[in-house]
């Protein structure tokens, strides 16, 4: 039961043509992981940068590039895999994520300031305690 | 095109394949199980663009830097992120055939997986005792859903763990069971990624 014959484009039998991972990549993914998780974590416990700004680009900054490595690392995502539909169904979904979480965002935060600005800063509310 | 037609002269004609091209089984599970994968994304985008929106409606309650615990957190993601290079350890024990090392590593990959989930269970008891329940406020609402539905996707993930080591103790290596392996593999790097969202956006960004 070694899979050791599994080249390229060869299709052999085995468990399909899902990517394998050695344990230099898995080790190499963790700890670049450990350290992208380290960092913001850092900085947000030690009060963060000089400004907010700062301090939030860094923490995605982090965030994108973990993402990333884990695919490459953890997922074995290959630009070829699949004759290239693994990666065309991910930018799809990216471009949709993108699309929905930032127009949402977007959108309903000029509702807010535009339509209703009483409601912007939540103005305590004392009256409806719920248990 | 390999496909035979068969035509016996003496017999009655036939107009169809008499067998389907041949395909390996599961050829097509890596793709399928990936584009789940993709769908399943895209409920997670909803939920964070809901959190986006929601996530700085308190109602006069409590917010972020009263209630989350970054220690915690940390220690959270830290059992995840193990979990994940354990299961590819478990990986790497099954493609050398070796059912046992598989076997251990998948159940050392569970229990980082509970200890997670347990983590997480405290933290919201410790919430809703605080009064700081899913109906306190917006912010809360939208925090329970999309942190709980990962929860609940880890949870699902922990059963089928549990059924893949009955399975592998059960029937060995076969290649249908490694090809469950590898689909949870897929799953579980998945959370994962999910999670590196999650602590940034919701955690980390309430605490700035």
């Amino acid at each position: 039961m070694s899979s050791t014959e599994h080249h390229g484009e060869h299709h052999d039998t085995h468990a399909a043509q899902f990517p394998h991972g050695t344990r230099r990549d898995y080790v190499t993914g963790f700890i670049l992981s450990v350290i992208l998780t380290v960092i913001p974590f850092a900085t947000v416990m030690s009060g963060g940068l000089g400004t907010t700004r700062a301090t939030a680009f860094l923490i995605l900054g982090c965030a994108v590039v973990q993402m990333v490595v884990h695919m490459i690392f953890f997922l074995h995502m290959t630009p070829r895999q699949e004759g290239g539909w693994t990666l065309i169904s991910l930018v799809f979904t990216l471009i949709v994520l993108i699309i929905a979480v930032a127009g949402t965002i977007w959108v309903m935060y000029h509702m807010d300031s535009n339509m209703m600005p009483g409601m912007a800063p939540a103005v305590p509310d004392t009256s409806q305690i719920t248990p | 095109m390999s496909s035979e037609i068969v035509t016996d002269p003496g017999d009655e004609r036939v107009f169809h394949p008499a067998e389907e091209p041949h395909h390996p089984e599961g050829h097509s599970t890596p793709l399928g199980f990936w584009i789940y994968l993709m769908s399943d994304c895209l409920i997670f985008a909803i939920l964070f663009a809901t959190f986006g929106v929601l996530g700085t409606r308190y109602a006069g309650g409590p917010d972020p830097k009263e209630l989350f615990d970054l220690p915690l957190v940390a220690l959270n993601t830290a059992m995840l992120l193990i979990s994940s290079i354990t299961y590819g350890f478990a990986m790497l024990q099954m493609h050398e055939g070796n059912q046992k090392g598989t076997i251990k590593w998948l159940g050392i990959t569970a229990a980082f997986g509970a200890a997670f989930l347990c983590i997480e269970l405290y933290e919201f008891s410790h919430m809703i005792h605080e009064g700081a329940g899913p109906g306190r406020s917006a912010f809360l609402s939208a925090f329970f859903t999309l942190v709980g539905t990962h929860g609940l996707h880890v949870t699902f993930g922990l059963v089928w763990l549990a059924v893949l080591v009955v399975q592998v103790r059960k029937h060995g290596l076969t290649l249908a069971n490694q090809r469950r392996i590898n689909c949870l593999s897929l799953f579980w790097h998945f959370l994962d990624v999910i999670w590196i969202g999650v602590f940034t956006f919701v955690y980390l960004m309430g605490m700035i």
